[in-house]
């Protein structure tokens, strides 16, 4: 016997952690390849218009100098824009960089500059001078509100915005209480903390691509179709991805234009997308909501209304599940929704964790809190009282839902029974004392998109895992390894996982919080498969053992059969299809954030001191590293609550916030104490594991609760993130 | 980056020469800021000039009970100094105030004299600068100011200093000890920066053939009270929105001695004498606290997003004073304002 | 385009203990040798503006931000990164500590981190929770592990046999 009890459920350590600690890890820009070129970016100074012209007479007699690339001179590439389609694309025309001389978004690639050295390519791209003509364009959403519209086409994979359901017009207008604000969200960068990047290795017959990306199969196929490589073997390794949070999803501009060179030249490329262009790959898209609730007298909601219009680019209509939860949180029988979108001159916004319903439930949970001041209402027993254990917007119920134990739960570990109810009415010294709740709601899906995963007998008696899937920081090299270590009654020793690489079995994207779901279900499917195999095998090689599975299981079993059999043989593969629990449950993530604020009354200092997350996400696979998702998902929360803002020059079209020093993501000192509980949730329909996945949930209710504990410390009430000193200041003077 | 030449020099006169010799020649200290300006295309030495062989590290006190302190002596061989730990508390604190540990370790004293502005147009060189490019105008006039200049900015330029150690060192009372082909003088750290006017170009009074050896600080008078209070926007790590740096001495409740600067509010410390003299005198209350706060800030003048930053550098200095005057300094890192 | 003369010039560094000599161009940074001349990839760019930590080396026992550093003018110094921290059998205790408490992610910043925390280690400045997190500050994390990592730092700095530290 060399295992215990099941390890899936245990907190083990992170399986890919000794090598991230030594450095040892490999991301897209660190593969070593030979007679590698560098490449670097020229990019777009104005946010809309034509190049003219392209001077790269300096560039190119400058030493190390290989080539300068423009629209001029690129290689051909299909005119057509859907043969760019990726699944996680929006409708519309997918940017092509390079494509023509049209600017579309400042920060746009125009040129991109080959060196035989990195110092050769980046100060080169320098010296390229791009005249313009330029166009009046428009950055500024709140002067595009009359512009907005519904998009006719509907994202892939999207669930559309529910339909209305009674009269919620009426219904507001005739309730006794109303609340109706309306509330905005900045645009966010993503900023991984890996530089996006791609090293090209160009073969005769294979070509390799290193590629920091969320969907390693989605960018294969993507580029043996954008640049018909159908001959060449393409291959493309995300080994490790320096965290992505949804800027992966798509084919990048890197993976792009690091390919288009090295078609080209013929040669290797390393293009690596240096931070204060990183703006420029894409955005949470920035929103103005409006939401009105009407409710009686004790808070019982009689209508809900939520119009968000979220910016969009010319090229592309972006779409998220903005609006998605709105009629399905809350037990209210009028609901009307309207999502829109605004056309801006940027790149086309894109996923960012939680994409939509951070944004969206940002502006329902404070519209819930500002109800709850208007009953007089305790804002937890506000939301109990208007508790449903229906889906209503689709009229069907939950696969599970354990809301209310995360209320309960997450309540008493906060000490919420403490609070007194009236604004400024707590402090300590010269500090007010805020405490402010939310709820978060996330949908558990598994992908759509079918799944596979290969498991194999290795001669030394370990079990070799593979799955194109990556691991963005997710955990996913660790739970496969439980999963798959429990299906074959091994020691988590005894199992390696290979993650990362198109060449492996097909993955969907890493995304939507339904890897762990989604593939863990192909792995344990796999090594179900493999077990039975076994055991069957065994059964024909005469090894009996004393008959339990355990024992043939055991390495020393194992060795007789690998000496009696043919081990290439003892493998399997299994495909995982959507889970057809289809039209009867509605699936979903849930979350009930605490949050305490400390703020200097006269200085406006915001200071997160204690957070408690409780999440309801079904099973646990690793407490640990779902831990620190949760964890990692409400610092990156903070961020959005009180620093992250993507500012933009309207003057210009350009985004100024492109670098650490403008653009604040929570540093070390503005964490304080996060506490996470998972709520026992037993779901057998939500997937095979009965898990729903953790990597978005824990961003949806840390900006709102934060927003509300503001407002329980201070009484002023900022419905537009971030919520900076100078909000803070302007609403108090 | 711009290529240049390297050259790393053994002695002052030879650095002094090169720079003679080569207008686009620049030192290299820590680099923290010039390499950094480097990458952006912002800074475009043709030569770079490394002087860190120069004996310019020392610090030391000088006959008068102050104290010197060379050229290259890096942040945190300040901050840590015991003669600057109990003497010059205030300086330690607003250098632990500012950007991290690791710049720390590196950046040197001459070189956050000669730090430039953070302003996010002029380490773009996609936008117009009048002080990067001077001609070009100045997009953060009319476009994102939030965190500019709200005292002695002109028409060409609203940027602001950086630094949080020379905010330190204004209140402090700083020469500049600085050597140029006809030798060596001081400039007093008041006329060291310079407001931007139509030349926003130019950050100091420092020639460009002229090199800093070192700082010398005004003796300190025993128990000064001091405080060092930095508003930014996020907790760590972050310029400052507004910072005051406040020296108190109190005899029996009176104050004897004031000195207050701000930082992040103009394009130099601002500090202004005239007003600190209401001060002495009075006690050590908050109505004179707020008195002088609302002197120091009367020729304050806001742009479209900044006016914030008016009344939160007022009671940034009222808070500054009055934790001063407690004797309870703001910590560096207990981010709780006392 | 000026045209200057881009001189390589000859740099000897002690890196890990190993001597090692390269002949670069002035412009090039610490941070830009280490990956790109000598493929020690563990020290990672992140912003290359000294504006996230993930760079973070020691030099001569020092942590600072390679990625503001030319190469040429540490010529002479000793490095240590993070490839020469720890063995594969034996890991450093504060990668040992990291791994213990998930004080990573995606592992990006994680070797900026560790040199960081070996660098405010040997400083001997930081002793409080407070103390550790501010002097810890400059190395950013966007996955959001900070309190991982200054659990781990906690429990490696009250070890009463702490390892030495390089």
């Amino acid at each position: 016997m060399d295992r215990g009890p099941a390890i899936t459920g245990k907190s083990i350590p992170r399986i890919d952690g000794p090598l991230k600690v030594r450095g040892q890890a490999k991301y897209a820009a660190e593969y070593e390849v030979p007679d590698l070129l560098h490449a670097a970016i020229v990019s777009a100074s104005i946010a809309k218009g034509r190049v003219i012209s392209i001077d790269s007479a300096d560039a190119k007699s400058f030493p190390g100098v290989v080539a300068v690339l423009t629209h001029q001179n690129r290689p051909w590439f299909w005119p057509f824009s859907f043969l760019y389609k990726d699944p996680a694309g929006p409708p519309g025309q997918p940017f092509r960089p390079l494509y023509n001389d049209r600017v579309h978004f400042s920060g746009q690639p125009v040129a991109l500059v080959v060196g035989d050295t990195y110092e050769a390519a980046r100060d080169a791209a320098a010296l390229v001078r791009v005249s313009y003509h330029r166009e009046q364009h428009s950055t500024d959403l709140a002067a595009e509100v009359s512009r907005a519209y519904k998009s006719p086409r509907r994202r892939l994979g999207l669930a559309p915005t529910p339909q209305p359901t009674g009269d919620a017009d009426r219904a507001f207008s005739e309730a006794p209480v109303k609340v109706e604000a309306t509330y905005t969200t900045a645009a966010e960068n993503h900023h991984p903390m890996e530089l996006f990047a791609t090293t090209v290795e160009w073969g005769d017959k294979t070509v390799t691509v290193y590629d920091k990306t969320q969907s390693p199969k989605s960018v294969e196929i993507f580029l043996k179709v954008a640049f018909r490589l159908f001959r060449r073997k393409v291959r493309v390794v995300s080994s490790f991805v320096g965290g992505a949070f949804g800027l992966g999803l798509r084919p990048q501009q890197s993976v792009f234009l690091a390919v288009l060179a090295a078609k080209a030249l013929k040669r290797s490329i390393r293009l690596v997308i240096p931070r204060d262009q990183m703006f420029a790959l894409g955005y949470r898209a920035n929103s103005i909501q409006t939401v009105s609730l009407g409710a009686d007298k004790n808070g019982h909601l009689l209508a809900v209304r939520h119009r968000a219009i979220a910016a969009t680019s010319r090229n592309e209509d972006a779409q998220d599940p903005m609006l998605n939860f709105s009629a399905s949180l809350y037990r209210c029988h009028n609901v009307k929704l309207a999502y829109e979108l605004a056309k801006l001159d940027t790149v086309s916004p894109c996923d960012m964790r939680a994409p939509g319903a951070a944004t969206g439930m940002f502006a329902l949970e404070c519209a819930m809190d500002e109800l709850a001041y208007a009953t007089n209402v305790d804002p937890l027993v506000l939301r109990l009282a208007n508790y449903t254990e229906r889906d209503q917007s689709e009229n069907r119920p939950f696969s599970s839902k354990a809301l209310r134990e995360c209320y309960a739960q997450g309540a008493e570990r906060f000490g919420w029974a403490k609070r007194s109810h009236a604004p400024r009415s707590m402090r300590k010294g010269k500090e007010l004392v805020g405490w402010g709740m939310a709820t978060g709601v996330w949908e558990a899906a598994m992908s759509p998109v079918p799944a596979r995963a290969k498991v194999r007998l290795l001669a030394d008696g370990r079990f070799e895992v593979t799955s194109s899937i990556t691991d963005i920081g997710t955990g996913t090299y660790t739970i496969l390894t439980q999963i798959a270590a429990d299906a074959l009654e091994a020691s988590i020793e005894r199992v390696v996982v290979k993650l990362g690489d198109s060449a492996l079995p097909f993955n969907p994207i890493q995304g939507g919080s339904w890897t762990a779901a989604t593939s863990g279900s192909a792995v344990q499917a796999a090594c179900n498969k493999l077990k039975k195999k076994i055991l069957s095998r065994a059964k024909q090689a005469g090894i009996v053992g004393n008959g339990q599975s355990t024992e043939l299981l055991s390495p020393a079993a194992l060795a007789d059969l690998l000496r009696l059999s043919d081990h290439d043989n003892l493998s399997a593969t299994a495909t995982i299809i959507n889970f057809p629990f289809g039209k009867k449950y509605t699936g979903a993530t849930h979350s009930a954030v605490f949050a305490e604020v400390r703020i200097d009354e006269e200085l406006a200092v915001v200071r997160v001191t204690r957070l408690v997350c409780a999440v309801a996400a079904g099973r646990i696979l690793n407490p640990a590293t779902a831990r620190s998702q949760i964890i990692g998902a409400s610092v990156m929360g903070i961020g959005k609550a009180l620093y992250e803002d993507a500012a933009t020059d309207h003057n210009l079209g350009r985004c100024m916030a492109h670098s650490f020093a403008d653009y604040h993501i929570p540093s070390n000192a503005d964490v304080y104490e996060i506490e996470v509980l998972f709520a026992e949730e037993t779901d057998d329909k939500v997937s095979p594991i009965g898990v729903k996945g953790v990597g978005e949930i824990g961003s949806v209710a840390v900006a709102p609760a934060i927003a509300n504990a503001i407002f329980h410390a201070t009484g002023q009430r900022i419905r537009d993130l971030p919520i900076t000193i100078d909000r803070l200041a302007r609403s108090r003077d | 980056m711009r290529r240049f030449e390297y050259l790393r020099v053994a002695s002052i006169n030879q650095a002094i020469e090169r720079l003679s010799d080569e207008p686009g020649a620049k030192l290299l200290a820590g680099g923290t800021n010039l390499v950094d300006l480097m990458k952006y295309d912002v800074a475009t030495p043709t030569t770079i000039i490394d002087i860190n062989d120069l004996p310019l590290r020392e610090i030391s006190e000088t006959s008068d009970g102050g104290l010197r302190i060379g050229a290259l002596a890096t942040n945190s061989d300040v901050a840590f100094h015991p003669v600057v730990e109990n003497r010059y508390p205030l300086l330690a604190s607003a250098i632990l105030a500012g950007a991290s540990a690791q710049l720390r370790n590196v950046a040197t004293v001459a070189g956050n004299l000669l730090q430039r502005t953070r302003c996010s147009y002029f380490y773009d060189v996609m936008t117009p600068c009048n002080k990067r490019t001077p001609g070009t105008g100045c997009p953060a006039r009319n476009g994102l100011n939030r965190n500019h200049a709200i005292l002695g900015a002109s028409q060409d330029c609203v940027a602001t200093h950086p630094s949080d150690m020379c905010v330190a060192l204004a209140a402090i009372g700083t020469m500049i000890i600085v050597q140029g082909p006809n030798g060596a003088r001081s400039i007093s750290l008041a006329d060291f920066h310079r407001l931007p006017g139509d030349t926003p170009e130019q950050d100091t009074t420092l020639q460009n053939n002229e090199i800093i050896l070192g700082i010398e600080l005004t003796p300190a008078p025993e128990f000064q009270r001091y405080s060092y209070l930095k508003i930014r926007d996020r907790l760590s790590y972050a310029f400052a929105l507004v910072s005051a740096a406040a020296l108190l001495t109190i005899d029996d409740g009176v104050i004897s001695t004031a000195h207050v600067a701000l930082g992040g509010v103009a394009h130099k410390p601002w500090r202004d004498t005239a007003a600190e003299v209401v001060l002495v005198g009075r006690p050590a209350s908050r109505g004179n606290f707020d008195q002088f706060a609302s002197m120091l800030l009367l020729r304050s003048d806001a742009l479209s997003e900044n006016g914030f930053k008016i009344e939160l550098a007022r009671r940034t200095v009222v808070r500054a004073l009055e934790q001063a005057a407690s004797r309870t300094p703001q910590s560096q890192s207990d981010k709780h304002i006392h | 385009m000026e045209a200057r003369s881009n001189t390589a010039v000859g740099v000897t560094l002690t890196i890990n203990g190993v001597e090692r000599n390269a002949s670069i161009e002035p412009c090039v940074t610490l941070l830009d040798l280490l990956r790109e001349e000598f493929h020690l990839t563990g020290t990672k760019k992140g912003c290359d503006h000294g504006q996230c930590g993930a760079c973070t080396v020691l030099v001569n026992g020092t942590r600072i931000n390679s990625c503001l550093v030319l190469a040429v003018s540490r010529n002479g110094s000793e490095i240590t990164t993070i490839e020469g921290i720890g063995t594969p059998d034996e890991l450093h205790p504060l990668q040992e500590a990291f791994v213990r408490h998930d004080a990573l992610q995606c592992g990006y910043c994680t070797p900026g981190q560790i040199c960081s925390a070996i660098g405010l280690i040997s400083e001997g400045r930081a002793k409080t929770r407070d103390e550790i997190r501010e002097a810890m500050s400059g190395n950013l994390c966007r996955c959001g592990a900070y309190i991982g990592i200054v659990d781990a730092i906690e429990e490696v700095m009250a070890a009463p046999k702490r390892k030495t530290v390089p």
